[in-house]
């Protein structure tokens, strides 16, 4: 299945706060085993399954993450 | 690998909005007064009115906000944002204005300020950050800490005989004819935060068309004041601060259903 989203996360910024884990319903972030230059262990995205919900961009208190998503095509309709 | 993802079109989170500075936050793992900065700035980003508004900086962790805040700043003595505030919004009454405070900011050392702002009916946005405790100062007993919650000045945890309960301030200044718009939210969910936002939104809204006093009260955390790690706190809201402060809209005008402000409307 094609990627349909992503994340990038400024690990510099990330405190590993594990906030955006919890948020994630895909279960697709994880803390990583590279520590960024404050010494704080970073968070990294471990699926293809994103589905750019940004829940995770939501909850980080430190504005780490920005989120991309595909553009739909454009639909008739939507419920 | 996704790099055909990573263009201005798909982009759907972005986290170096206008109204927010490149300075990174100096709050600790997890705690919500990011949470709470990102979605005022954002909002303000959305409403266009970056140049249009004026914030207040309490004393508190939330002390370097203006560092981080992106619009027009002023700090405040510790409690007194909502009478400077005042001060701003009579001589800018043009401006949005807001002040962001915590509960030892807010509703103990600046409890008059605050009752008094509110009564007046000063068309002005208070966000009211409670995380039940001094976050700044070590971690003390806040007015609003929660029956049985361990402090670095209630070790044995709040006992509310000597120490009192928690004070219910955003119920109390919803009593007050000043008072327009009151609504507690919180930040430890997506959900939460979408909310959050929309609240903020219409509190703008509403000051542009000179309702009175908006007040939000943020339910946050203190994962180091709390001893407790980022994930913890989350549970803690839910089972522990929502029984004494719940989510919800506590006063709501019975006017009109509202538009929302849009950008070209400002400018
Ligand atoms: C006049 C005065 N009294 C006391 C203090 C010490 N002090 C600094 S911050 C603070 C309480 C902060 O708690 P809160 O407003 O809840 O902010 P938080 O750090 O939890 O976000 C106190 C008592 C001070 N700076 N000035
Ligand atoms: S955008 Fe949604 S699915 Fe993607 S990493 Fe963030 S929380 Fe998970
Ligand atoms: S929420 Fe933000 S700071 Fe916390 S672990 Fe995730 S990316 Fe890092
Ligand atoms: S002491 Fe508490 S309120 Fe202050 S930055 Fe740390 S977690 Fe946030
Ligand atoms: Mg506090």
């Amino acid at each position: 299945m094609p990627v349909k989203a992503t994340v990038i996360i400024d690990t510099e910024l990330c405190k590993g706060c594990e906030l955006c884990v919890m948020a994630c319903p895909v279960k697709g972030l994880q803390l990583s085993d590279r520590f960024n230059l404050k010494g704080y262990r970073v968070v990294e995205l471990y699926t293809e399954n994103c589905t750019g919900c940004v829940n995770c961009a939501l909850v980080c208190p430190d504005a780490a993450i920005a989120v991309y998503r595909e553009k739909k095509p454009q639909k008739a309709q939507t419920a | 690998m996704e790099q055909f993802l990573i263009n201005p079109e798909c982009l759907v989170y972005d986290n170096h909005i206008e109204t927010l500075s490149s300075t990174p936050f100096h709050y600790c793992p997890g705690c919500g007064h990011g949470v709470a900065h990102k979605v005022l700035m954002e909002v303000i980003h959305e409403l266009g009115i970056q140049e249009d508004t004026i914030g207040v900086a309490p004393v508190g962790c939330s002390v370097f906000a203006y560092h981080y805040m992106n619009v027009d700043m002023q700090e405040a003595a510790h409690g007194r944002a909502c009478a400077v505030a005042t001060g701003i919004k009579r001589v800018l009454p043009e401006k949005y204005v807001f002040s962001y405070q915590g509960d030892g900011d807010l509703a103990a050392i600046g409890t008059a300020e605050t009752v008094h702002a509110i009564n007046r009916g000063e068309n002005i946005l208070i966000m009211f950050i409670n995380n039940a405790i001094y976050g700044m100062t070590g971690g003390q007993m806040a007015p609003t800490t929660m029956p049985g919650q361990k402090t670095s000045t209630s070790p044995y945890g709040r006992d509310v005989l000597s120490m009192g309960n928690p004070l219910k301030i955003t119920e109390m200044i919803a009593q007050l004819p000043g008072a327009y718009y009151v609504t507690r939210q919180s930040v430890h969910t997506p959900k939460a935060v979408r909310v959050l936002k929309k609240a903020i939104l219409k509190a703008f809204q509403y000051q542009k068309e000179k309702k009175g006093t908006c007040f939000i009260e943020v339910v946050s955390n203190c994962p180091s004041g709390w001893k407790m790690t980022p994930v913890d706190t989350i549970s803690y809201i839910e089972n522990e601060m929502f029984k004494f402060f719940p989510p919800g809209d506590i006063k709501v005008p019975d006017a009109k259903p509202l538009v929302t402000v849009t950008a070209e409307q400002e400018n």
